[in-house]
């Protein structure tokens, strides 16, 4: 009797035993929390132009300055007057600023604004405190730009002449000028085939001046492939014109040397 | 104070260095492979032209321009644009073309020219305009008799594709094939040969014995051919402009594939001698047979490099048919193909860059090319039998034979010419009066 029932408790311990075991609920699974991994979102022009930050700074400053000007035309007229300040914003008045920037970037929030714009406030807009105000802010702004000017240091001299494209700037020049040549497929892809043309371009992207570094190589008699390629580019070029440059910044883009090279094409 | 002038002078560097460099450079890697759009216009003809029997001279423009249209279709390279968006007549286009009208339907190139028929004799004349940098490129004229129009089309064709590819042209070329009729168990086999773009055939021989594996001289319009006479195989020597052959020699047992040395001097073939099959060459002017290679596999298919210094041929000697190299003399014998599956009948590049192959694998045939020394190989296309690649004589384009069932059903058996560039693209049917194998194509007949 007394063994069959210290069988039965064994018997039973084990089941359920086995049973805490494989049933997969019971089992407390210790949490597994991915590392958290900070991303950093940033824009390829900004990352391009981090050595320039402090003139980049300056052009953000300047474009949230006009925003926030058109801002306070769409706003009710009295309340942004005073608003406005009538001398250098301090470092806590620029992040209200911002925020006011940013506010004006989301359209939701921008139309009820929009409304409110009767013909009655349109009228208040033409005040003449706001436009001494902006006359004020424009000397300001000027002010700002001479004091600049007059302090040019010699990390701004390397801005002003070194900054090339940025990285979308030169991306979107490529990707033009991939679709425009036709790369002869008939060329040795074991040569050195680099063909450099150095360009002189107007303000509106078209070509001033086009220029073939090596050109003496063209036309040495066993370098028929080199002339094709220069060819070919020189032809890309011209059904591109107008190129795709930046609005802005002629002086650094002017003169601009397209480098083409087929080898990694041609190796396929 | 010396220290201050070195700091002066490297700062006065650093910021010199910084001038120095501020030219933009955008490096350019990638481009389009779109055909370039060319604009073929119709050849002008000169109202003075005499009318000559069989060739309607009045038409003879138009046809030679559809024949460049189509000699620049067939690269895949060029785009010829249709002849319905043209705006400017041929007669003036050719004197001086309005580019911006060009421009405007996208051509890059335009072919323009003008023919005369005068004293039995045909004057063509042609030139070919940039037409992005509103320039003449190339202008050239010939004079030859009339019924040689087509070549003409062809060499027009071959300067263009010189000038805007810098390679050699294809076009005035011709390709000799075996002509095969009637039912498998009982096929006649004829030489014919036939321009690369399968006008004019003509066929060489009656069909009474079996011709085999044709193939050009590379240095001129010689062929080499095999044929069994009294169940004997035979080489013979074929002038393809006098149409004269010659019996070179009756070699022993199985013989194979005789290919000419670069400099057309000697013929290279493989032929079994003892139950061993080994290759040989054959001086044409001595008749002097030297064996090259001393193995006791079976060695075939030899094929000279375009510099006659190596020969790369088939082997089984690894247990596996592979392709190896050797010196033209049969020393520093090495393999070069390491793929799965069997390799055979390899042919050295006019180029000399690569070699084209055959490779079975899995019970599939491919045509595939590999550079000298075996590494990147490619293959180009893939079938249920195809064999026989042949160069074209700038090392672009491959002319090979494919075998299919004809039949909806599976039933019946076609062989045909095709051929396929060497990027893989491009492949394309020959069109051939009849069934066709073993195709050799020719060196540039203008030459």
């Amino acid at each position: 009797m007394t063994k069959g029932f210290l069988y039965s408790i064994i018997f039973h311990a084990v089941i359920v035993t086995l049973t805490i075991i494989s049933l997969p609920f019971m089992i407390r699974q210790p949490i597994d929390l991915p590392p958290i991994v900070s991303v950093e979102l940033i824009q390829i022009s900004d990352k391009t132009n981090i050595p320039f930050a402090p003139k980049a700074r300056k052009v953000i400053e300047k474009v949230k300055k006009e925003e926030k000007r058109v801002v306070s035309e769409q706003a009710p007229p009295a309340a942004k007057a005073k608003e406005k300040p009538d001398r250098i914003p301090l470092p806590d008045e620029k992040k209200e600023q911002k925020k006011l920037v940013k506010k004006k970037q989301n359209p939701e929030e921008i139309k009820p604004q929009i409304r409110q714009s009767s013909e009655f406030e349109k009228k208040e807009i033409i005040d003449t405190n706001q436009i001494a105000a902006l006359i004020d802010k424009a000397k300001e702004e000027k002010a700002v730009k001479d004091k600049s000017s007059n302090k040019l240091t010699q990390s701004n001299v390397k801005n002003s002449f070194a900054t090339g494209l940025s990285l979308s700037e030169e991306d979107a020049l490529r990707a033009q000028i991939f679709g425009c040549w036709s790369v002869p497929l008939g060329l040795p892809y074991d040569k050195n085939l680099l063909v450099r043309i150095k360009l002189k371009l107007k303000k509106d992207g078209t070509i001033l001046k086009s220029e073939i570094l090596d050109h003496e190589r063209m036309n040495r008699p066993n370098q028929k492939f080199y002339k094709i390629l220069a060819e070919s580019a020189l032809r890309a070029i011209r059904i591109c014109q107008p190129l795709k440059v930046p609005p802005s910044g002629y002086e650094k883009w002017k003169d601009i040397q397209l480098n083409f090279d087929p080898t990694e094409m041609l190796k396929g | 104070m010396n220290r201050f002038f070195t700091l002066l002078i490297f700062g006065i560097s650093i910021l010199y260095s910084s001038f120095a460099h501020s030219l933009i450079k955008v490096d350019i890697t990638r481009g389009n492979l779109d055909p370039l759009p060319i604009a073929v216009s119709p050849l002008h003809v000169d109202i003075k032209s005499e009318e000559i029997k069989d060739v309607k001279t009045k038409e003879m423009g138009e046809k030679i321009s559809e024949i460049i249209e189509k000699n620049f279709k067939s690269t895949g390279l060029f785009n010829p644009l249709k002849k319905d968006a043209f705006v400017q007549k041929p007669d003036i286009a050719h004197l001086k073309p309005r580019f911006e009208d060009w421009r405007l339907i996208k051509a890059q190139a335009l072919v323009t020219g003008k023919l005369l028929i005068k004293d039995k004799k045909l004057k063509v004349e042609f030139r070919l305009w940039d037409v992005t940098a509103s320039k003449e490129v190339i202008a050239l004229a010939f004079t030859t008799t009339p019924s040689n129009w087509r070549r003409v089309a062809h060499i027009i064709s071959d300067k263009i594709y010189e000038r805007l590819t810098g390679e050699d042209g294809y076009f005035d070329t011709r390709i000799i094939y075996v002509s095969e009729t009637g039912p498998k168990n009982k096929r006649i086999k004829k030489l014919a040969i036939m321009d690369q773009d399968g006008a004019n055939t003509k066929y060489l021989t009656l069909g009474n014995e079996l011709v085999l594996t044709p193939r050009f001289n590379p240095a001129n319009q010689l062929v080499t051919y095999l044929s069994y006479f009294r169940n004997l195989p035979r080489v013979y020597l074929l002038d393809i402009e006098t149409g004269i052959q010659e019996v070179v020699g009756n070699f022993p047992g199985m013989t194979f594939a005789p290919r000419f040395s670069p400099d057309g001097k000697k013929i290279i073939m493989s032929f079994a001698k003892d139950g061993n099959s080994d290759i040989y060459t054959m001086d044409l002017e001595t008749r002097n047979v030297e064996k090259i290679t001393e193995h006791s596999s079976i060695d075939t298919s030899p094929s000279y490099s375009p510099d006659g210094k190596y020969i790369c041929f088939n082997s089984d000697r690894s247990g596996l048919q592979q392709i190896y190299v050797m010196k033209s003399d049969g020393s520093n014998v090495k393999r070069i193909s390491f793929g799965s599956g069997l390799y055979g009948t390899p042919v050295w590049s006019p180029r000399g860059d690569l070699i084209a192959f055959t490779k079975v694998r899995k019970g599939r045939f491919y045509i595939g090319v590999m550079r000298a020394d075996g590494s990147g190989e490619r293959l180009l296309t893939e079938n249920f039998y195809q064999e026989a690649p042949s160069w074209s004589p700038n090392g672009r384009v491959l002319v090979f034979y494919r075998e299919t069932k004809s039949g909806p059903k599976g039933e019946g058996f076609s062989a045909k010419l095709w051929s396929i560039d060497i990027t893989g693209y491009n492949e394309r049917k020959i069109k051939t009066e009849t069934d066709a194998s073993d195709p050799s194509w020719s060196s540039l007949l203008s030459k």
